[in-house]
């Protein structure tokens, strides 16, 4: 991601805390993003119940199993990125580039899904941004998802690619295993989002 | 010693424009911060003068009360997050990576990508003057206020693209500083160790990265609501404004003590130098600043006092308020212990930094007041606020960033500043400080309030509104000195030596201006004053390893007795990918007012435009790293 003070002969840069910095750097923007996501969560439940008009939570998510599917699928790419990341450093390219193509795709196929769902709140349930307070933060909330999940996908995409065309440089597994921590915050979140806006709806 | 290193350069060196412009030194970076952020301060301060000749007589003409709302709101909002925002950063930006001995920032690049998008952003904003209307809705721009039926003009559009600019630029910087204050300190400098400004420069960064995301989803829903036809805030569709009211002072908070903070943190460094003596209560200091971090998330509320919350909320929020003053208070009386029986120098920098204590007190105290509801019930939306505010941001933060000025000019340029125009520029400042805000406190409690464009004689507010014209143009004139004074000593001021005040910190340790690298040999730290005691012998060598040339990750190539280290490489990128971003942005916020080209919709063409060139500086920049540059 971002060019460090100096290349190192050194696998990783093990600063002055005793941690990686291009990690430690990760790290801390992921908190920032537990602030941005508790901000859009904390909005959709302060106007749980307050729409004056519908549709509600209620009517919308009457059957959860196609979320709940897409939960699973997205709870499997975070073991793929796992393995993913195991695969990379222990130099074994198949299982690298089997398991990080196939969390893109899990991705691609749970951002698929995410369209399939809106299309029929939208046309069925009726729901859109200026109907009701319930659409405009669900749709805010897990619109900010949907993004962060195909950036994911992205990065995925292009970490693979850099891995095809360059091998395995020193700084590879590294690059995997950043992506890796941002994958899994991205699915971490998407439990929350589950339970709190389908779940308990 | 081992022997002196030597750079390794991998590009010849630029010079003038493009050097600016491709930059990724810290120090340059530095630099272009401190003179962008001068240049708006200048702005901001033009825009009060404009405010104060408009109430310096009543019943004036001299602005209309739509000019006056944008001035106001541009004032207000120039001024945090142009003017005092990017000062703090430059001077961290400058001396931190010096003062904890590390040879650049963890992420060059990120930090003058962050530098650019903090100048687009801040012209993005000031654009709205020309296309149409400023944001006018002030600085906290409260919602429904700031809904379409109520703001017709872009001038809300711009604020909020503008902000999320802004807000990207302090998020990266943040993490920037995090990771170099927390993972590049030379060997040695431990947590104990780390001079007070880089501890309040570290505060302010987890301050920032916590606090900024709940502003960025505030604007993000009013953003909805003026252009996708959402309700966040609008009650007659069920919608909340005090939402909008607590997703923005949960971060306006906090960024008050990011604004006072590293002016504290500047303070803390001037005092010690300029009384020859050690900071009294060094931890106390340093763990004060992080008290005053974590409760700053707990009392935003207290901005919401009139609102009507149950009285049960009001009184927490009243008390931990309160509390904020205790570690404040600690820090107060710290560095009046630093300066006791000190061998006192009133240097420039040194009579800004009693300069800020005094005020700072003064505006403290104030602030006990409006943390009380009953007291806030009555003076809630005056001038007594007005003068509350500036009292900390002002006689805190400004006075602490002047003193760091004339304290560190001398090391990012060789020369003095010049001490009698200092002190002049120093009277003239803070007398002209008082006259225009001292007098706020009575307006205030006798009920003038606050962002009104013009008020009636007789009411007995007409001597005092003069005398606050008289001192913000005596401001003014102290400010046109300290340019003048930055105007000479630049070319002919006095040469200063690196160590030009006696100092205890790394910064003195290397030449003024310092090398690119700052340090040929990373220096090894043994306590708190590292090279006080190399000059002066004050503390034992313990047995703290001998590191020949820096941290674990400087790539160490020993030609001959040569050691040699990477600098980065300058790049373009940083600068293309912020543009990027400022061209999106202009799609973004005409979403719906330009008509189409023929068959072709413009405004997706220009958030295209934008993506691609977005796209195309994170390839290349990706590209340069993937070579190994």
């Amino acid at each position: 991601m971002e060019h460090s003070v100096s290349h190192s002969a050194h696998e990783h840069e093990m600063g002055s805390l005793g941690v990686d910095t291009k990690k430690l750097g990760m790290w801390t923007f992921l908190g920032s993003e537990v602030m941005l996501f508790t901000a859009l969560i904390a909005t959709y439940l302060v106007f749980r119940g307050k729409s004056v008009a519908g549709p509600t939570p209620q009517e919308a998510f009457a059957d959860v199993t196609i979320v709940a599917f897409n939960t699973l699928v997205l709870l499997c790419s975070s073991l793929t990125m796992v393995l993913a990341h195991e695969g990379v450093e222990r130099g074994d390219r198949k299982r690298f580039f089997a398991f990080i193509l196939a969390t893109a795709a899990l991705g691609a196929l749970f951002l698929s899904v995410q369209v399939y769902e809106y299309t029929k709140l939208i046309n069925v349930e009726g729901m859109g941004l200026g109907v009701n307070l319930f659409s405009a933060s669900f749709f805010t909330l897990t619109g900010f998802h949907g993004a962060h999940v195909s950036i994911g996908v992205l990065l995925l995409l292009i970490t693979a690619l850099r891995g095809w065309r360059q091998g395995f440089t020193k700084e590879f597994p590294l690059g995997v295993e950043m992506i890796g921590l941002y994958w899994h915050f991205v699915d971490l979140v998407w439990v929350v989002i589950f339970t709190l806006v389908y779940l308990l709806r | 010693m081992t022997a002196p290193a030597v750079p390794m350069t991998q590009q010849r060196e630029r010079e003038g424009l493009m050097d600016w412009m491709m930059t990724v030194d810290h120090k340059k970076i530095g630099i272009l911060y401190l003179v962008s952020a001068f240049a708006f301060f200048i702005v901001g301060g033009i825009e009060a003068l404009l405010m104060r000749t408009q109430l310096g007589t009543p019943n004036n003409t001299f602005l209309s009360g739509e000019v006056y709302n944008q001035i106001f709101t541009m004032h207000g909002t120039t001024m945090i997050f142009l003017a005092i925002m990017p000062l703090s950063v430059g001077f961290g930006n400058y001396i931190v990576p010096i003062m904890i001995g590390a040879r650049d920032m963890a992420f060059p690049r990120l930090n003058a990508l962050s530098y650019w998008l903090f100048l687009f952003g801040g012209i993005f904003m000031y654009l709205s003057f020309v296309t149409g209307g400023a944001p006018n809705a002030g600085w906290f721009s409260y919602a429904p206020l700031t809904e379409t039926q109520f703001s017709p003009t872009h001038g809300m559009d711009y604020w909020v693209l503008g902000l999320q600019m802004l807000g990207i630029s302090s998020l990266a910087g943040s993490i920037n500083f995090i990771v170099t204050i927390l993972n590049l300190r030379a060997p040695g400098m431990n947590f104990n160790r780390l001079p007070l400004f880089v501890w309040m420069t570290l505060v302010t960064s987890f301050l920032l990265i916590f606090a900024f995301p709940s502003v960025t989803v505030a604007i993000t829903l009013l953003f909805f609501d003026r252009q996708l036809g959402t309700n966040f805030y609008l009650a007659r569709q069920g919608g909340d404004p005090l939402l909008w009211q607590h997703l923005f002072w949960f971060f306006g908070h906090p960024e008050v003590y990011i604004m006072i903070l590293p002016a504290m943190g500047i303070v803390s460094e001037v005092l010690p130098t300029f009384s020859r003596k050690p900071i009294f209560g060094y931890t106390f200091v340093a763990y004060s600043g992080v008290a005053i971090g974590f409760l700053g998330f707990t009392v935003w509320a207290h901005h919401m006092f009139a609102v009507g919350m149950p009285p049960a909320v009001n009184a927490a929020f009243s008390l931990s308020s309160m509390l904020i003053g205790v570690p404040t208070g600690v820090k107060i009386f710290n560095w009046i212990g630093t300066i006791w029986g000190g061998n006192i120098r009133l240097s420039t920098a040194m009579l800004f930094a009693l300069g800020f204590i005094a005020m700072f007190i003064i505006g403290g105290i104030s602030g006990i007041f409006l943390a009380s509801p009953p007291v806030d019930y009555q003076i809630t939306d005056t001038y007594f606020v007005v003068a509350h505010l500036h009292y900390v941001l002002f006689g805190g933060s400004i006075l602490g960033l002047f003193a760091g000025a004339y304290y560190w000019f001398p090391k990012m340029t060789g020369r003095f500043l010049n001490e009698s125009l200092g002190k002049i520029n120093f009277w003239l400042v803070l007398i002209g400080f008082n006259l225009t805000f001292l007098p706020m406190h009575w307006l205030g409690a006798e009920g003038m309030p606050r962002r009104i464009y013009t008020y009636h004689a007789g009411f007995g507010w007409d001597f005092l509104n003069l005398i606050q014209t008289i001192g913000a143009f005596t401001i003014a004139l102290g400010v046109l000195v300290f340019v003048y004074n930055l105007a000479i000593s630049l070319r002919a001021g006095k040469p200063a030596s690196s160590d030009p005040w006696d100092g205890a910190t790394l910064e003195w340790q290397t030449s003024s201006p310092p090398p690119a690298y700052n340090f040929a040999v990373l220096p090894t730290v043994n306590s708190r004053r590292p090279f006080w005691d190399a000059k002066h012998g004050g503390h034992e060598q313990d047995s703290m390893p001998k590191v020949p040339a820096g941290m674990p990750h400087d790539e160490i190539l020993v030609h001959g007795q040569e050691h040699a280290f990477h600098m980065p490489s300058p790049s373009i990128y940083p600068l293309v990918l912020a543009f990027g971003i400022f061209v999106a942005m202009f799609g973004f916020l005409y979403m719906h007012d330009l008509p189409p080209l023929g068959p072709l919709p413009i405004n997706p063409l220009v958030i295209l435009l934008g993506v691609v060139i977005l796209f195309y500086a994170v390839f290349n920049w990706q590209n340069e790293v993937s070579a190994g540059k």
